[in-house]
């Protein structure tokens, strides 16, 4: 029987889930004996028309990671889509938009202004910026993919069947997953693969110094505290978004005394990740009337970063840019 | 008039595109790098919590986050105006020089290590990792595999991910070290020491002893005089962590020396229509094109730059195999880009040397890893050496530490103008009469490769060839030629 056939590709991605993907050490020589990868532009010849050369539906799993923010994404996806018998989203940015998705707070002109035009250092009287076509030596023409008026995660793009979580995945939940879809043994459309279906609190080393029913009198931001790294840091007043991520990273942030950030996403009943946790921090806020809660919640001056850091553009709001078209 | 276009080159975030132009005579007249890549990273930093900033801008780049963390975290301390304490500052500097060891390393063996261990003329199909362990053989090589595990391992230890550090605060980092970390690290940077020397011995055994590759090295082809832009420490020998910046002229004169907080004043950026990458260049000479030369604002970065910028080396293996090159090649400052495979050992050699002096200085075991900050934030801006060069944060806030405006200078930027070099002059030197040497794509791709360009990551070579591809274009837009790898 033939191997099964893999294609792995990057959007508007960091690198970070190829270096995870790597990361894999010794183990990659097994995925490599399992498997035919038949397209990696990171690690292989980049042969775009070969892959639109294969039959429809002939490759066996996609793994994308990154968002889509590039035209030219777009349209690789959909290639990829039309290949595949599985679409997997790799990694938080491709899941639901991830760290660039907060992109999507501003317009793309907005965008465009400051890079091009605003920034301190830049130089640049005439105004000019990136244009999709430039006519260059009087006759030659060269062209750039489009920067989309936002980003989006792949799920709005093309249809998804499963979601490997993190910033990035770490070895192990990427192993779990191959692990899952090598068996045969097909989870339903639509699940997430590699990690726990509990929240990260669960594997949390410091879960027994956390009381039953956590109560905050004031919220602390990280660079106001010296936390004590053998206790549960919701209770030292940190945002952790433990209660509310789903584990299976091996609570990394938090043994170096650092608050999770929510990089793994909601658990599955969950809609939109960002409402969750905000909604759960409010509930554990130890006052009654509303000005006492807002004093004690109103250290976060950037509800968007701290609750929506991976998952605005699959989140209800989307973005600022929305609401403002619509 | 005809185009050339070779694409996608590597992979630059997406993939590059380089396009040739050439005149009726068939002649180069101009060499195009495209750099289809934007996400806005200094637009959606406004109305972050600063602190925040040390875990959103390693997002740039997964292949170098821990640069990004540092500069990140640096740039907070200078916001908050807090002085981490000393133990602080060296677990710091230690985390970053496993970091350019690791990196570094990846690169000289994976990357550029099938150009020159296996050898630039060898077959395609052996110019990959695994003609690389043919040619060290297999116990090296699962050394070089085991080596990064543990490096990576330790970073996780202390920074919490590797992927992505958390542990930078400003004032210092978020935890003391574990009995286990601290004993961890003595042990693998007595490693990291024995690997690093080995790996010199290799360069010089593979390489150096070569006369055609020493031939390679110098060729007019990969040859290019622009100013060097590094960080020195207070004797003028380069430091990844800390220091002032320094920048020498194409002759090796000192042309300035600053303070971080000064970098608005010396450098400044680019734009061209055709491409999203900014070309970063020195203010008061003024950006006058794609020429090199001391009237040509165009700087370089990264290993060799910055030993042209510095005055040797801080470590005493690191220095003499500074010395060596230098005498080899001729003096300062030397402007063969393709020294920087070179230059890239010799930092090994520095940043294991670095890493072992940390690693056993008592410090790194104290519980005094953190100072409070109690001014109110304003302007920070922070430096560090990234593998690829010099990085830049400048962030500005309200009184409550919310971004108000930032500004990044990342190191593959302050290349690309001489990337873009680079592919002109290798266009000149193979393409005449119309005349196409199939010999390009080597050229193109080895002088791509000896930047490193951020994002092509050790892992691209893994089957072997960077993928390139040159398409021929008449004015008409037909395609006349395909030259192709495979």
């Amino acid at each position: 029987m033939d191997k099964p056939k893999i294609a792995l590709y990057w959007c508007a991605s960091c690198g970070g889930c190829e270096e995870a993907v790597v990361d894999l050490a010794e183990k990659i020589l097994d995925v490599v004996n399992l498997v035919d990868i038949v397209f990696w532009p990171v690690a292989m010849d980049y042969k775009i028309e070969d892959v639109e050369k294969l039959p429809d539906g002939s490759i066996t799993a996609s793994f994308i990671n990154g968002g889509i923010r590039l035209s030219e994404h777009e349209h690789v996806v959909k290639l990829l889509r039309r290949k595949s018998k599985l679409v997997i989203a790799y990694g938080a940015c491709s899941a639901w938009g991830g760290v660039p998705g907060l992109a999507n707070l501003y317009s793309r002109e907005e965008i465009m202004r400051y890079v091009y035009h605003e920034a301190p250092t830049v130089e640049n009287p005439e105004k000019i910026r990136p244009e999709l076509k430039t006519k260059v030596e009087e006759k030659i023409t060269l062209e750039l993919p489009e920067f989309l008026p936002r980003l989006l995660p792949l799920d709005l793009v093309v249809d998804v069947d499963y979601y490997i979580p993190g910033c990035p995945p770490t070895p192990d939940v990427t192993w779990k997953a191959i692990e899952t879809l090598l068996s045969g043994n097909l989870p339903p459309k639509g699940s997430v693969l590699g990690a726990l279906d509990k929240s990260l609190c669960y594997e949390c080393p410091l879960n027994d110094t956390k009381p039953e029913k956590v109560l905050i009198k004031e919220v602390k931001r990280p660079h106001e505290v010296i936390a004590d790294p053998s206790k549960c840091l919701l209770t030292q007043g940190l945002v952790c978004l433990g209660p509310v991520t789903r584990g299976g990273c091996g609570a990394l942030c938090i043994k170096a005394a650092m608050p999770c950030t929510g990089c793994f996403g909601p658990l599955d009943e969950v809609i939109d990740y960002g409402g969750k946790a905000i909604s759960y921090f409010a509930s554990i806020v130890d006052y009654t009337s509303e000005e006492e809660i807002e004093k004690a919640l109103g250290k976060i001056l950037d509800p968007m970063g701290v609750f929506y850091r991976y998952s605005l553009p699959a989140s209800r709001l989307r973005g600022k840019i929305m609401l403002v078209e619509r | 008039m005809k185009e050339v276009v070779i694409n996608p080159i590597t992979r630059l975030e997406g993939h590059g595109k380089i396009v040739i132009v050439l005149d009726d005579a068939g002649n180069c007249v101009k060499g195009y790098l495209q750099i289809p890549e934007l996400r806005g990273f200094e637009k959606f930093a406004v109305g972050r919590h600063a602190e925040d900033m040390p875990q959103i801008t390693p997002r740039i780049c997964g292949v170098c986050p821990t640069a990004h963390h540092m500069a990140s975290t640096k740039t907070l301390d200078d916001l908050y105006k807090v002085e981490p304490p000393e133990p602080a500052k060296k677990i710091r500097e230690m985390v970053y020089n496993i970091f350019m060891f690791e990196d570094h390393a990846l690169h000289f063996y994976i990357l550029a290590g099938p150009d020159f261990i296996v050898g630039p003329k060898a077959p395609k199909e052996e110019r990959n990792v695994v003609g690389v362990i043919k040619k060290v053989g297999v116990e090296v090589g699962l050394r070089v595999i085991q080596t990064r595990k543990k490096l990576r391992k330790l970073i996780e230890m202390i920074a919490g991910k590797i992927v992505h550090p958390v542990f930078g605060l400003p004032g210092g980092i978020s935890r003391p070290l574990t009995e286990e970390a601290v004993e961890t690290a003595k042990k693998v940077s007595d490693e990291a020491v024995d690997f690093a020397l080995f790996t010199y011995k290799v360069f010089k055994d593979v390489v150096l002893s070569n006369k055609e590759y020493v031939d390679l090295i110098t060729s007019n082809a990969y040859t290019h005089q622009t100013y060097y832009m590094g960080l020195v420490d207070n004797k003028n020998r380069v430091n990844f962590y800390d220091g002032k910046i320094r920048i020498v002229s194409p002759r090796g004169v000192e042309y300035a020396k600053f303070d971080a907080h000064n970098y608005l004043e010396y450098i400044a950026e680019h734009v061209e229509p055709w491409t999203y990458i900014k070309f970063p260049y020195l203010r008061k000479i003024g950006w006058k094109g794609f020429i090199d030369g001391e009237d040509s604002g165009i700087m370089s970065v990264a290993p060799l730059a910055r030993l042209n910028a510095a005055d040797g080396m801080a470590t005493p293996k690191a220095q003499e195999a500074y010395e060596e090159m230098y005498e080899t090649l001729g003096g300062k400052p030397v402007h063969h880009t393709l020294a920087n495979h070179w230059a890239r050992v010799i930092e090994i050699i520095y940043a294991a040397e670095r890493f072992r002096e940390l690693a056993y200085d008592p410090d790194i075991a104290s519980k005094n890893i953190r100072n409070l900050p109690t001014a109110t934030p304003d302007v920070g801006i922070g430096v560090v050496e990234a593998p690829r060069g010099t990085l830049i944060h400048h962030y500005e806030t309200d009184e409550n530490g919310v971004i108000k405006k930032a500004n990044l200078l990342v190191a593959t930027q302050h290349n690309a103008a001489r990337i873009a070099l680079s592919i002109d002059k290798a266009a000149r030197s193979l393409i005449r009469n119309g005349e196409i040497n199939e010999g390009l794509l080597n050229m193109v791709e080895m002088a791509f490769r000896a930047y490193d360009p951020c994002h092509a990551c050790g892992t691209h070579s893994l089957p072997g060839n960077m993928p390139l591809k040159i398409y021929i274009y008449n004015t008409e837009g037909q395609l006349l030629k395909t030259i192709d790898r495979t």
